[in-house]
């Protein structure tokens, strides 16, 4: 099969989970999901209109994949406009993965800029499964408003199960009696050892050299650091050549890179 | 390997066509070499020669009677194996199907040795990734290449600072070596398939002269080089130089037009559009040719990775020369000069090399 043929899929659940927002269920129209690792992505075709890499959220009881799509351009507009039953095709899953088991016996840093907690999800997931395998587990999520936070029930049951879950935002309302401000405050707050620590993080590039270069800071070590990086990409699978990133395709050698790899690579202006 | 003699290529142009190759050349169209369908030798650009200098390309009458007296034309072996435009899949009924382009059975004569080289580049991209490309490996096999060693290196040329040329040494069916005084040329075979259609053409066996004549002509084609490039470490000087106050000055004189781009035998990136029918029930999805030098190649979320024409240009080059190591395992520039005979200011990736470092 080629590379870019993309399989059928039907949207099986769609919920909107902000204005802008929606969560979407895929399942293949025959056979089974294949198997993803968390931080790969999928490339979802919204037919007539384009494609688009999603990072996968999770899996759900029916073994299809959750995706959490905002409305920014004309593919993910279409795709958020999408109803269930419709038909999208899906490649993938793509990329590489956040080693969540390499952080076992150690601290955890999970920072999440906006919609990169949609990416992390499945590492806080599989941090949950096996919390006992871990030090102490933070949460941090940096996000708009109130309003715009991304699964808020599971930010509950994860605090329940064990993770210093703290959210700031950037526009409080009314109601908000959180941390005001960026993610970064919030490292500066949070307990770890940092010559044991390993961080996760996604959010937008701003966010996430600050949040990173902020756990170097605080002594953790680079290697330690992963992050999830986006640029354009057409194919996924290392032909089309809009992902490049200095030395990386990010479709094939990211998303997920360690922060003693990016680090030189984000500091150069317009790489 | 066999080395033999023809006296006219027509004997071979004829053998391909029945065995059912369409053989494309270099012709003369709208002032340049173009490769297109020849019938026979006498479709070939005879006492032809090019003068190529940065922004520049002249055709000139070259030697008498020679069919090959150029240098590489703004055509290479590029939209063979990467077609400019192929369609993907089409979707109707609900169901994605993939479509299949076909492999069109082309025999390319007069590819340079600098040509050659960029084929074995984009194999490396298409067949050779974790995600092979059936489509692209089924159109290399129905692609049969014949080699032309140039004489007359182009202006722009530095295939020897590549190492990729004059001689064209591996990835042919067969090499042909242009002679004079008498006219004729001498065959190398590159395959068992190159084999068998020599087999079936009226030819010789070389003597020692003309395999000294044909080493001749690379020999001194090699000499008279257009250019050249210092490679030494370019690996890691280029991408450490991102900084360098030389980005300021190349980006004022380059357009962003993409002519380098699409003349490149390497380049590869491609776009996806998608096109749906009047009746809205059928939509096909094609890739083409795509440049790092627009800008909406690196948008993401309404911004761009590289918004300004000097970051574009870096990105082209170091990728070029670079960081095509890193993903490839190979330097993405073949030293066919291409890109700075079309250029339309004449910016000469060889003196911008040179003063990057």
């Amino acid at each position: 099969m080629h590379p870019m043929t993309p399989a059928p899929f039907l949207v099986r659940s769609r919920r909107p989970v902000r204005a802008d927002t929606v969560n979407l269920t895929l399942e293949p129209v025959e056979g089974a999901c294949p198997p993803f690792l968390p931080g790969q992505f999928t490339m979802i075709y919204a037919r007539g209109v384009g494609e688009i890499p999603i990072s996968i959220s999770g899996r759900t009881r029916a073994g299809g994949y959750l995706q959490t799509i905002r409305a920014v351009g004309a593919v993910s507009r279409a795709l958020c406009r999408t109803r269930r039953g419709d038909l999208v095709g899906v490649r993938g899953p793509y990329g590489t993965a956040w080693d969540v088991p390499a952080a076992s016996g150690m601290d955890v840093v999970v920072a999440a800029g906006g919609l990169g907690l949609a990416a992390l999800r499945p590492v806080v997931q599989e941090l949950v499964r096996h919390r006992a395998r871990y030090g102490r587990i933070s949460l941090i999520v940096g996000t708009r408003a109130p309003m715009t936070l991304l699964y808020p029930r599971e930010l509950d049951r994860w605090a329940r199960a064990g993770v210093d879950v703290q959210v700031t935002v950037d526009h409080p309302d009314h109601e908000w009696k959180g941390p005001i401000g960026l993610v970064t405050k919030l490292i500066e707050r949070i307990v770890f050892e940092p010559r044991r620590t390993a961080g996760f993080v996604c959010g937008p590039e701003v966010m996430m050299r600050a949040a990173a270069g902020e756990l170097v800071r605080r002594g953790v070590a680079a290697s330690r650091i992963t992050l999830s990086l986006e640029r354009n990409m057409k194919c996924g699978v290392g032909r089309c050549g809009h992902c490049q990133l200095g030395p990386l395709l990010l479709c094939l050698d990211g998303p997920v890179v360690s922060y003693e790899r990016a680090a030189r690579l984000m500091a150069v202006p317009e790489l | 390997m066999d080395v033999v003699v023809l006296e006219s290529l027509d004997p071979l142009i004829e053998e391909l066509r029945s065995a059912g190759y369409t053989v494309v050349g270099p012709t003369v169209q709208d002032r340049a070499v173009r490769m297109a369908e020849i019938s026979s030798a006498a479709d070939l650009p005879a006492g032809v020669g090019d003068v190529q200098d940065p922004g520049s390309y002249r055709l000139t009458s070259g030697a008498d009677g020679m069919l090959f007296g150029y240098a590489a034309s703004p055509d290479s072996a590029k939209r063979f194996t990467q077609p400019p435009r192929q369609t993907l899949v089409r979707m109707r009924d609900g169901a994605f199907e993939e479509v299949d382009e076909g492999a069109p059975r082309v025999a390319l004569l007069g590819v340079r040795a600098c040509d050659l080289a960029a084929i074995a580049v984009q194999d490396r991209v298409f067949a050779g990734s974790r995600h092979p490309d059936p489509a692209y490996r089924r159109r290399r096999e129905a692609l049969f290449l014949i080699a032309v060693n140039c004489a007359v290196p182009g202006g722009t040329c530095f295939c020897v600072s590549m190492g990729t040329g004059p001689k064209a040494t591996a990835g042919f069916d067969l090499a042909v070596t242009e002679l004079d005084a008498p006219h004729r040329f001498l065959v190398e075979t590159g395959s068992e398939r190159g084999g068998e259609i020599v087999a079936r053409v009226p030819h010789r066996r070389a003597a020692s002269e003309d395999v000294h004549a044909a080493d001749e002509v690379s020999r001194m084609a090699a000499v008279r080089m257009g250019r050249q490039v210092d490679t030494d470490g370019i690996q890691h000087w280029l991408p450490a130089a991102h900084d360098s106050p030389r980005w300021t000055d190349v980006a004022s004189r380059c357009l962003s037009c993409t002519n380098c781009t699409m003349v490149c035998p390497t380049c590869f990136c491609s776009t996806v559009e998608d096109v749906t029918d009047l009746t809205g029930q059928v939509t096909e999805r094609s890739e083409r040719w795509d440049s790092c030098f627009t800008l909406d190649f690196s948008e993401v979320s309404g911004t761009h990775a590289r918004g300004s024409g000097l970051a574009r240009y870096r990105q082209w080059l170091t990728h070029k020369f670079a960081t095509w190591y890193d993903q490839f395992g190979t330097s993405g520039c073949v030293g066919c000069g291409r890109c700075i005979t079309w250029c339309p200011t004449g910016i000469d990736v060889t003196e911008e090399l040179a003063c990057i470092r």
